[in-house]
């Protein structure tokens, strides 16, 4: 039998209409407190292919503190509103809007391009899909980054928040369409 | 685009429709793998036979990247998230629900067959009666005010999980005219990698509904749709209490670069 056996990986289902009383949590999306300092807003609106927002998706985030480290802290569940414990989750509103209050994460290593992993559960979406949301700012990284270089310019942008007035990030989702957002496949 | 989209709650065409369209996908799968092409592994995003996917998958084929930096870590869970309690879905209120009691136990492994140690495991489910504790639940069901249907626990350090429940009941949805729901429990698992998170469906060893099942049959493949099948296993049976379930979950391989001792510790699995 050779060394390296792969397992086949268990199918995916639907996370269907009825997980709203199971999988979100108290301050699921307020990864750091509401108004502390640093805390900036990321929001956005979770759209169908005919531009309609979504009512019953659901959003994970996952990502870097401000400085770039990868957490490694439990207590996402039961939040003390102090450990950065990088996760958070949130169901989006009757209008498709989802928000989170987090930190800008910071380069995971001088010069790379920080962003926030993110995967999305729908009804009527048959598997998870993962995809990712840069911050805007640094220019020159996103101009470096290894996945957005290898998109078309139009698509490419589906996946780089917008930073508004407040310090915000806004950053839509659209599972299907013109301005489909890029979804992502880590496997093969 | 040409006809218009039908709803998933207008119960629009009757079983015999959405049948036909299911054996059709399925006969054209099958003559792929005549022809050669691979066996699929994982439910088909684009799926009209559920209506309600129609609108909500995305058309472009998925980007294929590398894994960087965040995306090869997980999020931590730990007791300090789930009270060891929180796996009985039997003691969450002041009685005893109703329905058949069963022991629902199994393991969580990666890609490569290791265990997925002090993971979060969380599951959701219909009661006995085929109802859940949901607003937009109107099945005409019972509510059972001793079950809530909701679990969670963190998986050993053999990647074990187990659940003490109730079985549930089917229910009926609006996808089509009299589409029945198999009996299923939600799962959601994480991994020791982002890539590995997945929301998937247990379901029970020999329900007459998998055939007209629009969700179950998403996946185009038998091998796979057996993948999440749960097996009856009487040495889990507790004499006078409860029936044993037994169901293992696979995730994908992990892609970051494991130190020696993640890598070796777990050798002589015979996977």
């Amino acid at each position: 039998m050779s060394e390296k056996t792969q397992m086949i990986a268990t199918p995916g289902q639907t996370v269907g209409p009825f997980y709203g009383y199971a999988l979100p949590f108290e301050k699921g999306g307020e990864l750091v407190p509401p108004g502390s300092p640093e805390s900036v807003q990321l929001h956005g609106t979770v759209y169908d292919g005919h531009g309609n927002p979504i009512p019953d998706a659901l959003v994970e985030i996952w990502q870097a503190d401000a400085q770039g480290n990868i957490p490694n802290e439990t207590g996402s569940l039961i939040r003390d509103g102090y450990t950065f414990t990088g996760w958070g989750r949130t169901p989006v509103g009757n209008t498709g809007r989802y928000v989170f209050t987090t930190v800008n994460p910071g380069p995971t290593e001088p010069g790379k391009a920080p962003f926030i992993a993110v995967v999305v559960f729908a009804r009527g979406l048959l598997n998870r899909l993962f995809t990712r949301v840069y911050l805007p700012e640094d220019t020159e990284a996103l101009e470096n980054d290894a996945l957005l270089s290898s998109l078309d310019p139009a698509r490419r942008k589906t996946l780089i928040a917008e930073r508004l007035a407040d310090g915000s990030l806004h950053w839509d989702v659209r599972l299907q369409g013109e301005d489909e957002t890029v979804f992502l496949d880590f496997q093969g | 685009m040409g006809e218009p989209v039908k709803s998933s709650d207008a119960a629009a065409d009757n079983q015999a429709i959405v049948s036909q369209e299911i054996r059709d996908i399925e006969e054209g799968y099958e003559a792929a793998r005549a022809a050669g092409q691979p066996a699929e592994t994982q439910p088909r995003i684009d799926y009209p036979p559920y209506r309600s996917s129609i609108l909500r998958h995305p058309t472009k084929n998925l980007h294929h990247t590398d894994p960087e930096t965040i995306e090869l870590y997980s999020p931590a869970f730990g007791h300090q998230d789930v009270h060891a309690l929180e796996s009985n879905l039997t003691i969450q209120h002041g009685g005893e629900p109703l329905g058949e009691r069963m022991v629902l136990r199994g393991k969580v492994l990666d890609g490569d067959g290791r265990p997925v140690a002090g993971q979060l495991v969380e599951i959701w489910q219909a009661n006995s009666a085929g109802r859940y504790i949901h607003k937009r639940d109107q099945h005409p069901a019972p509510i059972d005010p001793n079950f809530t249907g909701v679990g969670r626990c963190i998986t050993g350090p053999d990647g074990s999980y187990e659940f003490l429940t109730i079985k549930p009941g089917a229910y009926p949805w609006k996808n089509h005219l009299n589409a029945w729901r198999p009996a299923h429990i939600h799962f959601s698992l994480f991994g020791t990698e982002f890539t590995q998170r997945i929301v998937t469906q247990m379901y029970f060893p020999g329900d007459q509904l998998f055939p007209l099942d629009p969700i179950y049959q998403s996946i185009v493949d038998q091998d796979a749709r057996d993948r999440l099948v749960a097996r009856y296993n009487h040495d889990f049976t507790a004499p006078e209490w409860a029936l044993g379930y037994e169901w293992d979950i696979v995730l994908t391989g992990a892609k970051r670069t494991w130190t020696e001792n993640e890598a070796y510790g777990e050798q002589g699995d015979n996977e």
